[in-house]
């Protein structure tokens, strides 16, 4: 266990600031090639540079090649190929924008790819452990679970990516709360490979809080996603990472089961640019609608609600990991 | 409103341990035999369709707490 400190602050100090200090440059070189869209939520008319996930995926490699020079773990291989990938995929989307925007599957299936390298590397088992009561062996199923659980976090932590600071001040506290949980349950290698994560966030979050400097885009999003998903499997703690994430599948979920009636606008603004939920029968139920039907809300205050919502996950997420060492 | 996600929030992760104890309880145990070497093959993939089985009842029941939540809500 001492012998993990050093190499857990080495890449956890790589991690900050190599974003803290790239991002910066980052945001000038977009806005110096009109990469920039409007901030819709701001009265005035504001233009944000996109995408910022470049110095989120560079963050991420630095420290985890300082974490391989030191712990030679294949699993550290593994997050970074998928990672890359799913980099790869959010920025090809973030390009093309205007072509993908109507193409939904197009994110869900090529994310799949991003995780043959968990299994190409066989970095998992197929035992899935529940709290309480054990773990249960699905070998096929849990083939099927690799393939989908990539696309499932990389798309909800997209999905929630709609409000100044959300996306990634999101996954501070849900990377945080997971890393907790891994030295919980004593794993404590695959805990400080998912140092960085926290750390990446944490350093973006400086650049991306309201009002935002620069967002992370679809490169930056599926890449925090992918990164959280990899991570989970190959830690082997795929239901605590779920409960960790649970207000972004919620707002998934409510996503997904209005999908039917989509065509309205969830969200409107008031005379004084705070938000509001809309009337529309046919728009879709969001988590962020569903906040602000109790009346108008900043953003601010709307972005907080679900940071509130992150932490209570969190905490039900540490004590499911708790509960993994009790058996009934 | 608030309370009402939380609520709902907490229901989910409820749902999650009481599935976690089915799947273990029902699914863990399961085997099957008389196919030869298909066994294995041919439990996993009746494990599989449970499972996704229990997924569907899974999201049926949070669509429900969903309703019950959000309109007692909407309505106070």
């Amino acid at each position: 266990m001492i012998e993990l400190i050093l190499p857990a602050v080495a890449s956890c100090i790589v991690a900050f600031f190599v974003v803290f200090l790239m991002t910066p440059p980052l945001i000038k070189f977009l806005e110096k090639r009109n990469f920039t869209v409007k901030d819709v939520n701001k009265k005035e008319n504001v233009l944000v540079a996109r995408p910022g996930g470049l110095s989120i995926i560079v963050g991420i490699i630095a420290s985890e090649i300082v974490l391989y020079t030191f712990l030679q773990l294949n699993e550290i291989l593994v997050i970074l190929f998928t990672t890359s990938i799913a980099f790869v995929i959010g920025y090809i989307d973030d390009r093309k924008y205007f072509k993908m925007h109507n193409q939904r599957w197009f994110k869900p299936i090529a994310l799949a790819i991003a995780a043959i390298p968990i299994i190409a590397f066989g970095a998992y088992t197929s035992d899935l452990a529940f709290p309480l009561f054990g773990t249960v062996q699905i070998p096929i199923l849990y083939l099927a679970l690799i393939f989908l659980m990539i696309p499932i976090t990389g798309n909800t932590i997209n999905s929630i990516d709609v409000l100044n600071g959300v996306a990634s001040g999101f996954m501070v506290i849900a990377s945080f709360s997971l890393s907790i949980c891994l030295f919980i349950t004593q794993n404590y290698e695959i805990a400080i490979v998912s140092l960085p994560l926290g750390f990446v966030s944490l350093a973006f979050y400086k650049y991306h809080k309201i009002p935002s400097k620069i967002f992370p885009g679809d490169s930056g999003a599926l890449t925090f996603g992918a990164m959280y998903g990899a991570i989970a499997i190959v830690g082997g703690v795929e239901i605590i990472a779920a409960v960790a994430l649970l207000p972004a599948v919620l707002n998934s979920f409510l996503f997904l089961s209005s999908v039917k009636q989509i065509r309205g606008k969830p969200v409107e603004h008031t005379d004084d640019f705070q938000l509001k939920a809309t009337d529309d029968k046919t728009a879709p139920v969001t988590l962020v609608r569903l906040i602000l039907a109790g009346g108008s809300l900043s953003e601010k205050q709307v972005g907080f609600t679900i940071f509130k919502l992150g932490i209570f996950s969190g905490i039900l997420a540490i004590i499911t990991a708790f509960m993994m060492g009790v058996s009934l | 409103m608030k309370s009402g996600l939380f609520g709902f929030l907490f229901g989910m992760w409820i749902l999650i341990l009481i599935g976690g104890g089915i799947a273990v309880t029902i699914l863990g145990p399961f085997s099957i035999s008389g196919f030869g070497e298909l066994d294995w093959f041919i439990g996993s993939v009746i494990k599989a369709i449970v499972a996704i089985i229990l997924v569907i009842i899974w999201i049926l029941i949070l669509s429900k707490l969903k309703n019950w939540i959000f309109r007692k809500e909407i309505k106070s």
